[in-house]
């Protein structure tokens, strides 16, 4: 056959125009993890923000702490694990805002800074980092704080200096230890608004909501998550509540104090550890509301929302087999 | 590019294009001065080569390479082969490219003219299985794999392509003659044409039952239109073809339909081509013409790091070189300007399920992408339904990591079907 030699065939290569090549497909809807954590931390925004101005520099302190130490820790172990790095995803920033809004607004310095460690390396970045870990890394560096320091994780404690315009008593913790009566001094308008203590960004039920619907409508978190986690707090309390409704406070109460609001949209929602699938997500969501509710009233913590997650986290892979059969699929 | 809406809650809707009411006009490509037409390479390395530099050719004359290979090519030209080259193409594949010098004094080969009066399958298979449209004859003949139903898509695989289309509006008396010789020389009486809804009325005039086709992708895809015009379930991992269904393209059947109409072999192929700014047209060209001659017919510079794609901008593919011709199944020929390219990452998945809304075939895509990373293909396939894919790209589309979900796929299969091959030589 008369064909180019090689040479010939070389020097013609390295007179054409190179063009990219690749696979389909050529278009991209444009979506990015980067755009996804911000918009997220956006939402975040107006209850971290209202949680700021209620308890003033500390608690502005401890979220700009809490997101500084994310980010460091995440540079940390990337240099350290020598992979590419990552902190311009968002993702460290998100955990460290996240965390921030959980936490008291008196919390030391120290415990953002262990907190954070455990969350970002511990939580995240041992399994791989983003995308790989099996628990929320968020509750992760929470659920390690409330079992080591308990005092400072008791608001009650912590936020005893502070006298705001309203009852400074965790409606929680008065729902627990009071029963019925100890919750009087909260009106569920007084709930959405934020006049009661807790985290920094875990008090204003309507900032929560807003952020929460915003990144539904975006499709940036799965909605059948929050909607069934909600159902399930609202469902058993209210069952609670009807089998005696002195010991046990109304779901509405529930749906609004503690971490419901941030749990329904920011924690239970998070990507890697929730599933999926339709009724695996809906079968997660409402599982972690259900216990909850069970922690609260029955159990020995406070509040239920970061054990429920974690424990819901626990049986993702396995439920997120349910799911409908693909295409041509031949059982 | 189609960017994701505002309200991501829902689904990406991607269009079909809808060609206009009026008849758009194509434009002509001038006959280039050489041509190259590709021929797929099947023979052995000790075969007698059968081409040779200097030969003439008649426009319409069959080429084949070897006489142990069934492969040709029709000419499209007349004039003298100046070179034969082997040429790479998609995983793996080779082709013999043969460059022919044009003559400008045509000269008609009438072998298949003195067979044209009387349509046979075997005239039809070994002179028309090149025309534009890319028909493939050789299904209707496998005993094993009986053929009873055709389905003539009028419809294009790819967003933004409306070459078949503008077949079915041009020239539907091409299409129904075709579906007249189909009927007679396959003995299949079940042949559908499928057209997008606004086409309807003007598909009516091709002699056969009129079906419709969604307009949103990926319903144009086989698999997709098994199931909505036949009601049939493609098992995973089977062809079309072993169902009994085949798809031939509208334009693929207007060219046999004018083959034996008029006793000459069609060589003018339809180009949807889109430009950088996403602006269609259509063009004709002669198959084998270099894809720089419809480029510089719309005035458009192709620059270094541009993307060249022949097809749509989900399931085409790349071109390394502007000198590639226009085979007989380039439906469409896509310029991407390098600042709007989307560049894939090496990021992990982040399990946001995106793509598992978005499948059309319910393939659990966020575990499935975790074994092919890992190169698991076999597992893959076993636990997570490879073969239920239907190769759409929708999923690589929507991935915020931007991972090459698609390619993974692809690779996959091909990876696959090698060794399955392997073991079988090795039995």
């Amino acid at each position: 056959m008369n064909s180019a030699g090689p040479l010939q065939r070389r020097q013609r290569m390295l007179n054409q125009k190179k063009l990219i090549v690749s696979h389909a497909p050529f278009w991209h809807d444009g979506s990015s993890i980067t755009v996804r954590s911000y918009h997220t931390m956006l939402a975040a925004l107006p209850a971290a923000l209202f949680g700021i101005f209620t308890y003033g520099m500390p608690a502005l302190g401890v979220v700009s702490l809490s997101i500084s130490f994310a980010i460091i820790w995440e540079l940390l172990i990337n240099k350290v694990t020598q992979r590419t790095v990552s902190i311009g995803d968002g993702n460290a920033a998100l955990i460290g805002l996240l965390f921030a809004m959980l936490l008291p607004a008196t919390s030391p310095w120290w415990m953002v800074a262990t907190g954070t460690f455990v969350a970002v390396v511990i939580g995240k970045h041992i399994y791989g980092g983003i995308g790989g870990n099996p628990f929320n890394p968020v509750l992760i560096g929470v659920a390690i704080l409330m079992v080591a320091w308990k005092d400072y994780f008791d608001f009650n404690e912590a936020l005893v200096n502070y006298d705001l315009k309203f009852a400074m008593v965790y409606p929680l913790a008065a729902a627990k230890h009071l029963g019925t009566s100890g919750i009087e001094a909260f009106s569920t308008a007084g709930l959405l608004l934020g006049q009661h203590s807790g985290g920094i960004g875990a008090t204003f039920g309507l900032g929560l909501i807003l952020g929460g619907i915003y990144l539904i409508i975006r499709g940036f978190i799965r909605w059948e998550i929050s909607v069934s986690f909600l159902a399930g707090v609202f469902v058993t309390a209210l069952l609670f509540h009807m089998s005696d409704s002195s010991l046990y406070a109304g779901p509405v109460f529930h749906l609004l104090t503690g971490y419901t609001l941030i749990g329904a949209f920011f924690l239970a929602t998070e990507d890697s550890s929730s599933p999926v699938n339709f009724i695996p997500m809906l079968i997660y969501g409402a599982g972690a509301g259900v216990m909850t509710v069970l922690i609260r009233n029955i159990g020995t913590y406070v509040d239920g929302v970061v054990f429920a997650i974690l424990l819901m986290n626990l049986i993702n892979p396995i439920c997120d087999k349910i799911r409908p059969k693909a295409l041509g699929k031949v059982v | 590019m189609i960017k994701r809406s505002f309200i991501g809650l829902t689904k990406p809707i991607l269009k079909y294009e809808a060609l206009d009411v009026k008849t758009p006009e194509p434009t002509i490509i001038q006959e280039p001065k050489k041509v190259s037409l590709l021929i797929d390479r099947t023979y052995g390395f000790k075969d007698t080569i059968l081409l040779k530099s200097g030969d003439t050719v008649k426009t319409g004359q069959k080429l084949s390479v070897s006489e142990n290979s069934d492969a040709y090519v029709i000419s499209t030209v007349t004039g003298k082969i100046s070179s034969i080259e082997t040429l790479a193409g998609d995983y793996g594949k080779t082709f013999t490219s043969v460059s022919i010098e044009v003559d400008e004094n045509e000269e008609i080969d009438d072998q298949f003219k003195t067979l044209a009066a009387e349509p046979t399958l075997d005239s039809a298979d070994n002179f028309l299985s090149g025309v534009p449209g890319k028909p493939s004859f050789k299904i209707f003949s496998d005993p094993e794999k009986p053929i009873n139903t055709i389905i003539v898509n009028g419809v294009d695989r790819d967003l933004l392509v409306g070459t078949n289309q503008y077949v079915i509006k041009s020239d539907i008396d091409a299409v129904k003659n075709g579906v007249r010789i189909l009927k007679k020389i396959t003995g299949i009486d079940n042949i559908l044409i499928a057209v997008p809804q606004n086409l309807m009325q003007d598909a009516i005039g091709g002699g056969a039952q009129v079906v419709t086709v969604d307009s949103e992708y990926p319903a144009t895809l086989p698999a997709m239109m098994m199931q909505s015009i036949l009601g049939q379930i493609l098992p995973a991992g089977q062809s079309c073809e072993d169902m009994g269904v085949c798809f031939l393209s509208a334009e693929a059947v207007a060219s046999i339909g004018t083959a034996f109409e008029e006793g000459r072999i069609p060589s003018t192929k339809t180009v949807t081509f889109i430009n950088k700014d996403g602006v269609k047209s259509l063009a004709s060209a002669k198959i084998g013409t270099p894809v720089r001659d419809i480029i510089n017919a719309f005035g458009v510079t192709l620059n270094e790091k541009d993307r060249l794609i022949s097809g749509g901008p989900m399931t085409g593919a790349t071109l390394y070189s502007e000198n590639f011709p226009v085979l007989a199944d380039t439906d469409a020929i896509m310029i991407q300007d390098r600042d709007n390219i989307p560049f894939i990452s090496d990021y992990p998945c982040i399990n946001c399920g995106e793509c598992v809304r978005a499948c059309p075939a319910n393939v659990p895509v966020n575990m499935l992408v975790r074994f092919l990373e890992a190169g698991q293909y076999e597992e893959a396939a076993d636990q997570y339904d490879l073969y239920s894919c239907i190769e759409c790209g929708l999923c690589s589309y929507v991935c915020v990591s931007k991972m090459p979900v698609f390619h993974y796929i692809k690779l996959a299969k091909y990876e696959l079907g090698r060794t399955t091959s392997a073991e079988a030589t090795n039995a």
